[in-house]
Protein backbone atom coordinates (compact mmCIF):
# COMPACT_ATOMS: atom_id res chain seq x y z
CA UNK A 1 0.00 0.00 0.00
CA UNK A 2 2.89 2.14 1.09
CA UNK A 3 4.95 1.55 -2.46
CA UNK A 4 2.95 3.30 -4.88
CA UNK A 5 4.92 6.89 -3.87
CA UNK A 6 6.33 8.25 -7.37
CA UNK A 7 6.88 11.27 -5.71
CA UNK A 8 10.92 11.49 -5.17
CA UNK A 9 11.17 8.43 -7.08
CA UNK A 10 13.84 8.93 -9.32
CA UNK A 11 13.47 7.15 -12.79
CA UNK A 12 16.67 6.82 -14.61
CA UNK A 13 16.92 7.24 -18.36
CA UNK A 14 19.48 9.11 -18.77
CA UNK A 15 17.81 11.43 -21.61
CA UNK A 16 18.24 15.19 -22.80
CA UNK A 17 15.69 16.54 -19.93
CA UNK A 18 17.58 14.41 -17.37
CA UNK A 19 21.13 15.47 -18.39
CA UNK A 20 19.83 19.17 -17.79
CA UNK A 21 20.44 21.72 -15.14
CA UNK A 22 18.62 20.89 -12.22
CA UNK A 23 18.87 25.05 -11.86
CA UNK A 24 17.69 25.02 -15.18
CA UNK A 25 14.88 22.40 -14.51
CA UNK A 26 13.90 24.15 -11.48
CA UNK A 27 13.38 27.79 -12.66
CA UNK A 28 11.35 26.21 -15.81
CA UNK A 29 9.17 24.37 -12.93
CA UNK A 30 8.69 27.78 -11.53
CA UNK A 31 7.78 29.67 -14.49
CA UNK A 32 5.49 26.45 -15.73
CA UNK A 33 3.68 26.52 -12.48
CA UNK A 34 2.91 30.47 -13.40
CA UNK A 35 2.07 29.79 -16.50
CA UNK A 36 -0.70 27.36 -15.32
CA UNK A 37 -2.30 30.05 -13.02
CA UNK A 38 -2.02 32.93 -15.57
CA UNK A 39 -3.87 31.03 -18.55
CA UNK A 40 -6.82 31.79 -18.61
CA UNK A 41 -8.55 30.02 -21.29
CA UNK A 42 -8.38 26.11 -23.05
CA UNK A 43 -6.45 27.41 -25.57
CA UNK A 44 -3.69 28.84 -23.08
CA UNK A 45 -3.86 25.25 -21.04
CA UNK A 46 -3.89 23.26 -24.28
CA UNK A 47 -0.23 25.39 -24.78
CA UNK A 48 0.41 24.27 -21.61
CA UNK A 49 -0.47 20.89 -22.21
CA UNK A 50 1.69 20.60 -25.26
CA UNK A 51 4.96 21.64 -23.21
CA UNK A 52 4.40 19.01 -20.48
CA UNK A 53 4.31 16.64 -23.46
CA UNK A 54 7.11 17.67 -25.10
CA UNK A 55 8.76 17.49 -21.70
CA UNK A 56 7.65 14.08 -20.57
CA UNK A 57 8.81 12.65 -24.51
CA UNK A 58 12.02 14.29 -24.09
CA UNK A 59 12.59 12.73 -20.67
CA UNK A 60 11.84 9.19 -22.25
CA UNK A 61 10.22 8.40 -19.32
CA UNK A 62 6.74 6.32 -19.63
CA UNK A 63 3.21 8.77 -19.62
CA UNK A 64 1.92 5.75 -17.07
CA UNK A 65 4.54 6.58 -15.03
CA UNK A 66 4.08 10.12 -14.77
CA UNK A 67 -0.11 9.56 -14.60
CA UNK A 68 0.69 7.09 -11.62
CA UNK A 69 1.63 10.59 -9.56
CA UNK A 70 -1.63 11.98 -10.58
CA UNK A 71 -3.21 9.01 -8.88
CA UNK A 72 -2.25 9.67 -5.62
CA UNK A 73 -3.77 12.89 -5.60
CA UNK A 74 -6.82 11.83 -7.27
CA UNK A 75 -9.51 11.85 -4.51
CA UNK A 76 -8.11 15.28 -3.81
CA UNK A 77 -8.37 16.81 -7.29
CA UNK A 78 -12.45 15.31 -7.16
CA UNK A 79 -13.05 16.26 -3.75
CA UNK A 80 -12.30 19.93 -4.77
CA UNK A 81 -13.51 19.77 -8.43
CA UNK A 82 -17.16 19.11 -6.80
CA UNK A 83 -16.81 21.30 -4.10
CA UNK A 84 -16.46 24.08 -7.10
CA UNK A 85 -19.14 22.48 -9.34
CA UNK A 86 -21.83 23.24 -6.45
CA UNK A 87 -20.02 26.18 -4.66
CA UNK A 88 -19.32 28.50 -7.61
CA UNK A 89 -21.43 31.67 -8.12
CA UNK A 90 -20.58 33.42 -11.19
CA UNK A 91 -23.27 36.07 -10.54
CA UNK A 92 -24.51 34.97 -14.08
CA UNK A 93 -28.27 33.92 -14.13
CA UNK A 94 -28.94 33.08 -17.51
CA UNK A 95 -26.54 29.61 -18.13
CA UNK A 96 -28.26 28.59 -14.51
CA UNK A 97 -29.06 24.72 -14.60
CA UNK A 98 -30.37 24.18 -11.60
CA UNK A 99 -30.18 26.03 -8.02
CA UNK A 100 -31.20 24.59 -4.37
CA UNK A 101 -30.86 27.39 -1.36
CA UNK A 102 -26.95 28.23 -1.50
CA UNK A 103 -26.47 25.48 -3.54
CA UNK A 104 -26.21 26.07 -7.90
CA UNK A 105 -25.32 24.88 -10.78
CA UNK A 106 -24.12 26.55 -13.73
CA UNK A 107 -22.99 26.10 -16.90
CA UNK A 108 -20.17 29.07 -15.25
CA UNK A 109 -19.59 26.61 -12.52
CA UNK A 110 -19.08 23.54 -14.76
CA UNK A 111 -16.69 25.34 -16.98
CA UNK A 112 -15.19 26.82 -13.71
CA UNK A 113 -14.94 22.78 -12.23
CA UNK A 114 -13.19 21.25 -15.27
CA UNK A 115 -10.86 23.99 -15.57
CA UNK A 116 -9.65 23.72 -12.11
CA UNK A 117 -9.39 19.74 -12.52
CA UNK A 118 -6.88 20.64 -15.60
CA UNK A 119 -4.90 23.13 -13.11
CA UNK A 120 -4.75 20.80 -10.93
CA UNK A 121 -3.30 17.75 -13.18
CA UNK A 122 -1.07 19.93 -14.91
CA UNK A 123 0.14 20.88 -11.90
CA UNK A 124 1.01 17.41 -10.36
CA UNK A 125 2.23 16.01 -13.71
CA UNK A 126 4.65 18.52 -14.23
CA UNK A 127 6.10 18.52 -10.71
CA UNK A 128 6.48 14.74 -11.22
CA UNK A 129 8.14 15.20 -14.23
CA UNK A 130 10.66 17.22 -12.35
CA UNK A 131 11.07 14.47 -9.72
CA UNK A 132 11.43 11.77 -12.10
CA UNK A 133 14.19 13.70 -14.13
CA UNK A 134 15.94 14.70 -11.51
CA UNK A 135 17.71 13.29 -8.71
CA UNK A 136 16.79 14.36 -5.04
CA UNK A 137 20.45 15.20 -4.44
CA UNK A 138 21.03 17.38 -8.14
CA UNK A 139 17.29 18.75 -6.68
CA UNK A 140 19.20 19.93 -3.71
CA UNK A 141 21.89 20.79 -4.92
CA UNK A 142 20.33 22.99 -7.70
CA UNK A 143 17.98 24.59 -4.62
CA UNK A 144 21.02 25.75 -2.72
CA UNK A 145 22.92 26.78 -5.67
CA UNK A 146 19.95 28.91 -6.63
CA UNK A 147 19.38 30.11 -2.70
CA UNK A 148 23.47 30.99 -2.76
CA UNK A 149 22.55 35.31 -2.34
CA UNK A 150 20.52 34.13 1.04
CA UNK A 151 24.04 33.29 2.42
CA UNK A 152 24.54 36.56 2.98
CA UNK A 153 22.13 37.31 5.14
CA UNK A 154 23.76 34.31 7.17
CA UNK A 155 20.75 31.83 6.21
CA UNK A 156 22.68 28.49 6.40
CA UNK A 157 21.69 27.51 2.58
CA UNK A 158 24.19 24.33 2.95
CA UNK A 159 22.60 22.74 5.93
CA UNK A 160 19.03 23.20 4.68
CA UNK A 161 19.79 21.29 1.40
CA UNK A 162 21.77 18.76 3.54
CA UNK A 163 18.44 18.58 5.62
CA UNK A 164 16.16 17.93 2.74
CA UNK A 165 18.72 15.77 0.60
CA UNK A 166 18.71 13.37 4.19
CA UNK A 167 15.06 13.64 4.32
CA UNK A 168 14.63 12.81 0.80
CA UNK A 169 17.10 9.66 1.23
CA UNK A 170 15.72 8.33 4.72
CA UNK A 171 11.77 7.76 2.77
CA UNK A 172 12.19 4.37 1.39
CA UNK A 173 13.85 3.40 4.61
CA UNK A 174 11.15 4.69 6.51
CA UNK A 175 8.18 2.74 3.92
CA UNK A 176 10.02 0.04 4.76
CA UNK A 177 10.19 0.36 8.14
CA UNK A 178 6.61 1.39 8.39
CA UNK A 179 5.09 -1.59 6.54
CA UNK A 180 7.21 -4.28 8.74
CA UNK A 181 5.83 -1.67 11.88
CA UNK A 182 2.38 -2.54 10.01
CA UNK A 183 2.69 -6.37 9.92
CA UNK A 184 4.24 -6.25 13.59
CA UNK A 185 1.55 -4.97 14.77
CA UNK A 186 -0.92 -7.01 13.09
CA UNK A 187 0.59 -10.14 13.88
CA UNK A 188 0.04 -8.95 17.41
CA UNK A 189 -3.81 -8.56 16.58
CA UNK A 190 -3.69 -4.98 15.65
CA UNK A 191 -6.64 -4.19 13.35
CA UNK A 192 -6.43 -1.40 10.99
CA UNK A 193 -9.34 -2.37 8.39
CA UNK A 194 -12.31 -1.94 10.43
CA UNK A 195 -14.21 0.50 12.37
CA UNK A 196 -14.93 4.60 12.06
CA UNK A 197 -12.72 7.36 11.60
CA UNK A 198 -11.47 7.61 14.96
CA UNK A 199 -11.16 4.09 15.66
CA UNK A 200 -8.48 3.97 12.49
CA UNK A 201 -7.22 7.09 13.40
CA UNK A 202 -6.18 5.62 16.54
CA UNK A 203 -4.94 2.30 15.41
CA UNK A 204 -2.50 4.37 13.90
CA UNK A 205 -0.84 5.39 17.25
CA UNK A 206 0.94 2.22 17.43
CA UNK A 207 2.79 2.50 14.18
CA UNK A 208 3.35 6.54 14.39
CA UNK A 209 5.27 5.61 18.15
CA UNK A 210 7.48 2.63 17.11
CA UNK A 211 8.33 4.39 13.29
CA UNK A 212 9.14 8.09 15.52
CA UNK A 213 11.42 5.66 18.09
CA UNK A 214 13.58 4.45 15.61
CA UNK A 215 13.79 7.06 13.31
CA UNK A 216 14.90 9.06 16.48
CA UNK A 217 17.67 5.65 16.83
CA UNK A 218 18.63 6.43 12.79
CA UNK A 219 19.28 9.91 13.55
CA UNK A 220 21.77 9.42 16.08
CA UNK A 221 23.18 6.69 14.08
CA UNK A 222 23.75 9.05 10.85
CA UNK A 223 24.86 11.63 12.77
CA UNK A 224 28.35 9.40 14.35
CA UNK A 225 28.58 8.13 10.88
CA UNK A 226 28.79 11.91 9.29
CA UNK A 227 31.10 12.83 12.20
CA UNK A 228 33.32 9.73 11.22
CA UNK A 229 33.55 11.07 7.99
CA UNK A 230 34.50 14.11 8.84
CA UNK A 231 31.75 16.40 8.33
CA UNK A 232 31.91 19.70 10.04
CA UNK A 233 29.40 21.98 8.18
CA UNK A 234 29.38 24.18 4.63
CA UNK A 235 33.16 25.37 5.57
CA UNK A 236 35.74 24.12 3.55
CA UNK A 237 33.68 21.50 2.10
CA UNK A 238 33.97 21.00 -1.99
CA UNK A 239 31.39 19.98 -4.40
CA UNK A 240 32.12 16.70 -6.51
CA UNK A 241 28.89 17.26 -8.78
CA UNK A 242 29.63 20.80 -10.38
CA UNK A 243 26.61 21.79 -12.23
CA UNK A 244 26.79 23.21 -15.43
CA UNK A 245 24.49 25.20 -17.80
CA UNK A 246 24.52 24.12 -21.51
CA UNK A 247 23.01 24.34 -25.04
CA UNK A 248 19.88 21.82 -23.46
CA UNK A 249 19.07 24.51 -20.96
CA UNK A 250 19.42 27.57 -23.57
CA UNK A 251 17.35 25.14 -25.40
CA UNK A 252 14.66 24.29 -22.85
CA UNK A 253 14.41 28.32 -21.80
CA UNK A 254 13.73 29.32 -25.42
CA UNK A 255 10.67 26.46 -25.43
CA UNK A 256 9.65 27.85 -21.86
CA UNK A 257 9.74 31.66 -23.87
CA UNK A 258 7.69 30.21 -26.47
CA UNK A 259 5.26 28.89 -23.67
CA UNK A 260 4.65 31.83 -21.83
CA UNK A 261 4.43 34.08 -24.76
CA UNK A 262 1.98 31.67 -26.14
CA UNK A 263 -0.24 32.03 -23.10
CA UNK A 264 0.18 35.46 -22.50
CA UNK A 265 -1.01 35.92 -26.54
CA UNK A 266 -3.99 33.57 -25.77
CA UNK A 267 -5.15 35.05 -22.50
CA UNK A 268 -5.26 38.13 -24.63
CA UNK A 269 -6.68 37.13 -28.25
CA UNK A 270 -9.02 34.84 -26.55
CA UNK A 271 -10.39 36.11 -23.53
CA UNK A 272 -11.56 34.37 -20.12
CA UNK A 273 -12.64 30.29 -19.59
CA UNK A 274 -15.72 31.25 -19.81
CA UNK A 275 -15.79 32.30 -23.94
CA UNK A 276 -16.32 28.78 -24.59
CA UNK A 277 -19.79 28.48 -23.29
CA UNK A 278 -21.31 31.35 -25.61
CA UNK A 279 -19.08 29.39 -28.11
CA UNK A 280 -21.22 26.25 -28.02
CA UNK A 281 -24.30 28.41 -26.98
CA UNK A 282 -24.51 29.86 -29.96
CA UNK B 1 54.65 2.50 14.28
CA UNK B 2 51.94 2.12 16.60
CA UNK B 3 48.55 3.57 14.71
CA UNK B 4 46.16 3.31 18.24
CA UNK B 5 47.63 3.44 21.60
CA UNK B 6 45.23 2.90 24.81
CA UNK B 7 46.55 4.32 28.31
CA UNK B 8 44.90 3.25 31.37
CA UNK B 9 41.82 4.76 29.79
CA UNK B 10 38.15 5.13 31.50
CA UNK B 11 34.54 6.01 30.48
CA UNK B 12 31.63 6.89 31.78
CA UNK B 13 28.70 7.47 29.84
CA UNK B 14 27.37 9.85 33.02
CA UNK B 15 28.63 10.89 36.36
CA UNK B 16 26.97 8.45 38.79
CA UNK B 17 26.94 5.40 36.77
CA UNK B 18 29.43 2.54 36.62
CA UNK B 19 32.87 2.85 34.09
CA UNK B 20 31.67 1.40 30.87
CA UNK B 21 35.48 1.41 29.92
CA UNK B 22 37.36 0.35 32.66
CA UNK B 23 40.94 1.35 32.71
CA UNK B 24 42.01 -0.38 29.18
CA UNK B 25 45.80 -0.62 28.09
CA UNK B 26 45.90 -1.35 24.65
CA UNK B 27 48.07 -0.90 21.43
CA UNK B 28 47.54 -1.53 17.79
CA UNK B 29 50.31 -1.57 15.49
CA UNK B 30 50.07 -0.09 11.94
CA UNK B 31 48.96 -2.75 9.29
CA UNK B 32 47.59 -4.84 12.08
CA UNK B 33 44.08 -7.02 11.37
CA UNK B 34 42.90 -7.18 15.35
CA UNK B 35 39.38 -8.76 16.14
CA UNK B 36 37.91 -6.98 19.78
CA UNK B 37 35.42 -10.20 20.96
CA UNK B 38 32.93 -9.36 23.83
CA UNK B 39 29.75 -10.54 24.47
CA UNK B 40 26.57 -7.51 24.17
CA UNK B 41 26.97 -4.80 27.19
CA UNK B 42 30.97 -5.63 27.11
CA UNK B 43 31.40 -2.20 25.28
CA UNK B 44 33.24 -2.70 22.86
CA UNK B 45 31.31 -0.03 20.69
CA UNK B 46 32.47 2.40 23.20
CA UNK B 47 35.80 1.16 22.53
CA UNK B 48 35.83 1.70 19.05
CA UNK B 49 33.98 4.99 19.68
CA UNK B 50 37.08 5.85 21.57
CA UNK B 51 39.42 5.81 18.45
CA UNK B 52 37.77 8.59 16.42
CA UNK B 53 36.84 11.16 19.55
CA UNK B 54 33.28 10.28 18.59
CA UNK B 55 33.63 9.77 22.42
CA UNK B 56 36.42 11.38 24.40
CA UNK B 57 37.97 9.08 27.66
CA UNK B 58 36.96 10.24 31.22
CA UNK B 59 40.29 9.26 32.10
CA UNK B 60 43.64 8.06 30.82
CA UNK B 61 44.56 9.26 27.07
CA UNK B 62 43.92 7.63 23.66
CA UNK B 63 46.46 8.75 20.88
CA UNK B 64 45.99 8.18 16.69
CA UNK B 65 49.77 8.00 15.03
CA UNK B 66 50.58 10.39 18.27
CA UNK B 67 47.52 12.54 18.17
CA UNK B 68 45.91 12.96 21.33
CA UNK B 69 41.77 12.34 20.71
CA UNK B 70 40.83 14.77 23.63
CA UNK B 71 42.53 17.73 21.20
CA UNK B 72 39.82 18.84 19.35
CA UNK B 73 42.03 20.80 17.14
CA UNK B 74 43.19 17.01 16.26
CA UNK B 75 39.58 15.52 15.73
CA UNK B 76 39.22 16.10 12.00
CA UNK B 77 42.81 14.51 11.58
CA UNK B 78 42.41 11.73 14.05
CA UNK B 79 38.56 11.15 11.21
CA UNK B 80 40.93 11.69 8.31
CA UNK B 81 43.06 8.75 9.63
CA UNK B 82 40.55 6.22 11.54
CA UNK B 83 37.71 6.09 9.30
CA UNK B 84 34.55 3.85 10.70
CA UNK B 85 31.83 1.43 9.34
CA UNK B 86 29.00 1.22 11.91
CA UNK B 87 26.41 -1.63 12.52
CA UNK B 88 24.01 -0.74 10.53
CA UNK B 89 23.91 -0.22 6.92
CA UNK B 90 20.65 1.63 6.25
CA UNK B 91 21.97 3.77 9.04
CA UNK B 92 25.30 5.39 7.49
CA UNK B 93 24.49 6.25 3.80
CA UNK B 94 24.09 10.07 3.36
CA UNK B 95 23.03 10.13 0.19
CA UNK B 96 20.71 8.52 -2.51
CA UNK B 97 23.32 7.79 -5.26
CA UNK B 98 26.06 5.81 -4.18
CA UNK B 99 28.61 7.79 -6.21
CA UNK B 100 27.43 11.03 -4.33
CA UNK B 101 27.26 8.71 -0.93
CA UNK B 102 31.20 7.64 -1.60
CA UNK B 103 31.87 11.34 -2.44
CA UNK B 104 30.54 12.44 0.65
CA UNK B 105 34.02 11.94 3.16
CA UNK B 106 36.46 13.42 0.36
CA UNK B 107 34.28 16.60 -0.13
CA UNK B 108 33.73 16.90 3.48
CA UNK B 109 37.52 16.97 3.64
CA UNK B 110 38.10 19.20 0.34
CA UNK B 111 39.64 17.37 -1.81
CA UNK B 112 39.47 19.09 -5.19
CA UNK B 113 36.50 17.64 -7.47
CA UNK B 114 38.70 16.02 -10.34
CA UNK B 115 40.29 14.16 -7.31
CA UNK B 116 37.32 12.94 -5.52
CA UNK B 117 36.26 11.58 -9.08
CA UNK B 118 39.64 9.66 -9.21
CA UNK B 119 38.70 8.28 -5.12
CA UNK B 120 35.70 7.20 -5.94
CA UNK B 121 36.89 4.68 -8.56
CA UNK B 122 39.64 3.41 -6.59
CA UNK B 123 36.93 2.96 -3.67
CA UNK B 124 34.28 1.25 -5.75
CA UNK B 125 37.12 -0.79 -6.96
CA UNK B 126 38.59 -2.17 -4.13
CA UNK B 127 35.24 -3.62 -3.05
CA UNK B 128 34.39 -4.46 -5.80
CA UNK B 129 31.32 -2.33 -6.32
CA UNK B 130 31.94 -1.05 -10.29
CA UNK B 131 28.54 -1.30 -11.30
CA UNK B 132 26.23 0.09 -8.94
CA UNK B 133 28.05 3.45 -9.30
CA UNK B 134 25.00 4.88 -10.12
CA UNK B 135 22.59 3.03 -8.39
CA UNK B 136 20.31 3.78 -5.53
CA UNK B 137 21.45 2.30 -1.90
CA UNK B 138 18.37 1.31 -0.72
CA UNK B 139 17.74 -0.94 -3.75
CA UNK B 140 21.15 -2.91 -2.82
CA UNK B 141 21.46 -5.78 -0.51
CA UNK B 142 22.57 -5.99 3.14
CA UNK B 143 26.55 -6.86 2.21
CA UNK B 144 26.42 -4.37 -0.49
CA UNK B 145 25.25 -1.81 1.44
CA UNK B 146 28.16 -2.92 3.58
CA UNK B 147 30.79 -2.53 1.21
CA UNK B 148 29.50 0.72 0.13
CA UNK B 149 29.95 2.01 3.25
CA UNK B 150 33.21 0.89 3.73
CA UNK B 151 34.17 2.25 0.17
CA UNK B 152 32.73 5.36 1.33
CA UNK B 153 34.79 5.35 4.18
CA UNK B 154 38.07 4.37 1.81
CA UNK B 155 37.69 7.78 -0.38
CA UNK B 156 39.23 9.52 2.34
CA UNK B 157 41.80 7.50 2.39
CA UNK B 158 42.53 6.35 5.72
CA UNK B 159 45.09 4.34 7.51
CA UNK B 160 42.92 2.69 10.00
CA UNK B 161 39.43 0.58 8.73
CA UNK B 162 37.53 0.37 12.59
CA UNK B 163 34.22 -1.76 12.15
CA UNK B 164 32.19 -1.89 15.01
CA UNK B 165 29.59 -4.67 14.40
CA UNK B 166 29.95 -3.75 10.92
CA UNK B 167 28.35 -7.60 10.22
CA UNK B 168 25.87 -8.15 12.81
CA UNK B 169 23.09 -7.36 10.57
CA UNK B 170 23.89 -9.14 7.48
CA UNK B 171 22.84 -12.79 6.26
CA UNK B 172 26.28 -15.20 5.92
CA UNK B 173 26.65 -14.33 2.26
CA UNK B 174 26.47 -10.56 3.02
CA UNK B 175 29.12 -11.30 6.16
CA UNK B 176 31.93 -13.03 3.58
CA UNK B 177 31.75 -10.82 1.29
CA UNK B 178 32.63 -8.18 3.77
CA UNK B 179 34.78 -9.57 5.50
CA UNK B 180 36.87 -10.49 1.97
CA UNK B 181 37.23 -6.92 1.78
CA UNK B 182 38.36 -6.26 4.58
CA UNK B 183 41.23 -8.77 4.45
CA UNK B 184 41.94 -7.73 0.67
CA UNK B 185 42.42 -4.29 2.17
CA UNK B 186 44.89 -5.28 5.38
CA UNK B 187 46.73 -8.10 2.75
CA UNK B 188 47.18 -5.90 0.22
CA UNK B 189 47.15 -2.05 0.97
CA UNK B 190 48.06 -2.73 4.44
CA UNK B 191 45.50 -0.91 6.20
CA UNK B 192 45.18 -1.10 9.69
CA UNK B 193 41.84 -3.02 10.76
CA UNK B 194 40.26 -3.17 13.78
CA UNK B 195 37.60 -5.43 14.05
CA UNK B 196 34.47 -5.33 16.29
CA UNK B 197 32.67 -8.48 16.23
CA UNK B 198 30.72 -11.21 18.39
CA UNK B 199 31.37 -14.00 15.49
CA UNK B 200 34.03 -16.06 16.73
CA UNK B 201 34.58 -17.18 12.99
CA UNK B 202 35.57 -13.85 11.94
CA UNK B 203 38.09 -13.46 14.84
CA UNK B 204 40.03 -16.57 13.45
CA UNK B 205 40.78 -14.28 10.38
CA UNK B 206 42.90 -11.21 12.34
CA UNK B 207 46.15 -11.87 13.34
CA UNK B 208 44.94 -10.78 17.39
CA UNK B 209 41.93 -11.27 18.93
CA UNK B 210 41.39 -9.03 22.35
CA UNK B 211 38.18 -9.57 24.55
CA UNK B 212 36.67 -7.70 26.35
CA UNK B 213 34.55 -8.16 29.33
CA UNK B 214 32.54 -5.62 31.37
CA UNK B 215 34.47 -2.70 30.19
CA UNK B 216 38.11 -4.64 30.70
CA UNK B 217 40.34 -6.00 28.00
CA UNK B 218 40.65 -9.71 29.92
CA UNK B 219 42.20 -11.46 26.94
CA UNK B 220 45.09 -10.28 24.29
CA UNK B 221 46.42 -13.17 22.23
CA UNK B 222 46.49 -14.46 18.95
CA UNK B 223 42.85 -16.05 18.10
CA UNK B 224 44.29 -19.50 17.92
CA UNK B 225 45.68 -19.38 22.04
CA UNK B 226 42.40 -17.38 22.84
CA UNK B 227 40.64 -20.47 21.71
CA UNK B 228 42.33 -22.90 23.01
CA UNK B 229 41.43 -21.37 26.57
CA UNK B 230 37.80 -22.61 25.96
CA UNK B 231 37.41 -22.45 29.67
CA UNK B 232 38.61 -18.99 30.29
CA UNK B 233 36.16 -18.37 27.22
CA UNK B 234 33.23 -19.60 28.63
CA UNK B 235 33.61 -17.24 31.91
CA UNK B 236 33.32 -14.25 29.52
CA UNK B 237 30.32 -15.66 28.01
CA UNK B 238 31.60 -16.64 24.88
CA UNK B 239 31.66 -19.91 22.79
CA UNK B 240 34.40 -21.62 20.25
CA UNK B 241 34.36 -21.27 16.80
CA UNK B 242 32.00 -24.40 15.76
CA UNK B 243 35.04 -26.25 14.34
CA UNK B 244 36.72 -25.41 17.55
CA UNK B 245 34.01 -26.45 19.51
CA UNK B 246 33.23 -30.03 17.72
CA UNK B 247 37.43 -30.78 17.95
CA UNK B 248 37.42 -30.08 21.55
CA UNK B 249 34.60 -32.35 21.73
CA UNK B 250 36.13 -35.58 20.02
CA UNK B 251 39.59 -34.92 22.02
CA UNK B 252 36.89 -35.25 25.02
CA UNK B 253 35.33 -38.42 23.38
CA UNK B 254 38.78 -39.61 23.34
CA UNK B 255 39.76 -39.10 19.23
CA UNK B 256 42.95 -38.29 19.10
CA UNK B 257 42.54 -34.59 17.43
CA UNK B 258 44.52 -31.64 18.13
CA UNK B 259 42.65 -28.44 18.33
CA UNK B 260 41.66 -27.07 15.50
CA UNK B 261 39.56 -23.74 14.19
CA UNK B 262 38.52 -24.34 10.53
CA UNK B 263 36.43 -26.83 8.52
CA UNK B 264 39.43 -27.56 6.50
CA UNK B 265 42.09 -27.78 9.70
CA UNK B 266 39.35 -29.90 11.27
CA UNK B 267 38.75 -31.96 8.64
CA UNK B 268 42.41 -32.73 8.00
CA UNK B 269 42.79 -33.66 11.58
CA UNK B 270 40.09 -36.39 11.92
CA UNK B 271 41.69 -37.94 8.51
CA UNK B 272 44.78 -38.00 10.57
CA UNK B 273 43.20 -39.78 13.26
CA UNK B 274 41.44 -42.34 11.50
CA UNK B 275 44.54 -43.02 9.51
CA UNK B 276 46.30 -43.70 12.31
CA UNK B 277 43.51 -45.08 14.09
Amino acid sequence: MLNDVTFGQYYPTRSFVHNMDPRAKIVFMIAYIVAIFVADNFLALAAVTLFLIVAVLFSRVPFGRVLRSVKMILFLILFTAVLNLFFYSSGGEEHMIWQWKFLSLSWESVVNMIFLALRLFLLVMGTSVLTLTTTPVALTDGIESLLTPLKWIRVPVHELALIMSIALRFIPTLMDETNRIVAAQKARGADFESGGLIKRAKAVVPILIPLLVSAFRRAEDLGDAMDARCYSGAKGRTKYKKLVFTWRDLLGLLLLGALIAGVVLFNIYFGGKFGIIDYFMQ
Amino acid sequence: MEAVRFENVKFLYREDGDYAVNGVTLTVGEGEFVAVLGRNGSCKSTLAKLINALLVPSEGKVTVFGMDTSDEKKTFEIRKNAGMVFQNPDNQTVASIVEDDIAFGPENIGVPREEIGRRIDFALDAVGMQAFRHMTPSRLSGGQKQRIAIAGVLAVLPKIMILDESTAMLDPKGRREVMDVIKKLNKERGMTVILITHFMEEALEADRAVVMHRGEVVMDASPEEIFSRAEELEAYNLTLPRAAYISKKLAEGGMPVKGAFNAEALAEEICASLQKA
